[in-house]
């Protein structure tokens, strides 16, 4: 099956009814795996058991740059090639990204209390990161705001992909300025600083939060083509109404027009 | 039993935190799945189909 035959929405819902399933049992696989050796995994000679936090915050802050990738190709999609399924899959991934990009906030700012010595500092990466946020908030709020999905998708795909110059800001704000949060240790020139110990769980959390990102993705797009059908109906219904009431109204005023000539 | 030392609230606060934002997300994508097919069941019971002719609900 190539990409343009997943063009047809009705073939897309058939293959995401025989594919979630087993996506959705291969992220929970993985989880579990993932946590138990999280679990196990020595505390760090610095950090203690804070290194734990690892586990979730890494996985969550590369899938925050991840999604946005994967709406600005989809965006290129709406823009370039005009793909029936490329807006409907900017969409569907945008409230994912933000949860994510949230949750490596949140687990970062709990992470920097305790190693750091405070939640939240204004630096680079910290700051471009809480941007990229808002950006999702922004998107989002720009979806919400314009009724047609087709007029809206135009405008958030220029949005996303004015947005995309952030992603290298958030990668390289660790090298270009002098933050407080570390440089990169895993994806570096040289090889990853990590030990095996922390390493091969980080690598298992990072492969089921992207699968929990490919499940939740398709899930919300089956279900953003289930409400454009639905929209659709929707106006066929009421057009139908409108056409009803008119032809109504025609007979209602030929009747009239017969009575008055038959008084006169 | 994991000791997770002194800092302990911040981890477990953490991976609650972060199990609770996938339930969300889990939830709301699973509900507005169910919103969305009754509203098509509501549409193929009142008789509106695609131009195609095929149901509301075909292929969902």
């Amino acid at each position: 099956m190539t990409l343009i035959d997943l063009a047809n929405p009705t073939r897309f819902l058939a293959l995401t009814a025989r594919v979630l399933p087993w996506l959705a049992a291969a992220t929970v696989l993985l989880l579990a795996i993932g946590l138990y050796q999280a679990a196990l995994a020595p505390d760090d000679y610095q950090q203690g058991a804070t290194v734990k936090i690892m586990f979730i915050h890494v996985p969550n802050a590369w899938l925050s740059m991840f999604v946005w990738g994967v709406m600005s190709i989809a965006s290129l999609g709406t823009l370039v090639w005009r793909h029936p399924l490329a807006d409907v899959a900017a969409k569907a991934a945008a409230p994912i990204g933000a949860a994510f990009t949230f949750l490596a906030l949140l687990t970062g700012s709990l992470w920097g209390r305790p190693m750091w010595g405070t939640y939240w500092e204004w630096d680079a990466r910290l700051t471009s990161v809480l941007i990229l946020f808002l950006m999702y908030l922004g998107l989002m709020a720009l979806w919400r705001a314009v009724d047609d999905p087709s007029r809206a998708a135009r405008a958030a795909a220029v949005l996303t992909l004015v947005g995309a110059l952030n992603l290298p800001i958030i990668k390289f704000s660790v090298d270009w300025w002098n933050t407080l949060h570390q440089p990169a240790s895993v994806m570096r020139m040289g090889g990853s600083a990590l030990d095996k110990s922390f390493l091969i769980p980080l690598l298992v959390m990072a492969i089921a939060f992207t699968l929990l990102f490919v499940t939740l993705h398709l899930a919300a797009m089956r279900n953003e083509i289930l409400r454009r059908r639905v929209r659709s109906l929707q106006m066929m219904q009421a057009s139908r109404v409108a056409f009803s009431n008119e032809m109504g109204a025609g007979a209602r005023g030929q009747n009239a027009s017969k009575e008055i000539g038959a008084a006169g | 039993m994991m000791s997770l030392g002194p800092y302990a609230s911040f981890i477990v606060t953490s991976y609650a935190a972060a199990a609770l934002v996938v339930a969300i997300l889990i939830g709301w994508i699973v509900l507005d799945y169910r919103n969305q097919t009754q509203r098509l069941r509501e549409l193929d019971r009142s008789g509106i189909t695609r131009r195609s002719g095929r149901s509301a609900m075909d292929a969902s």
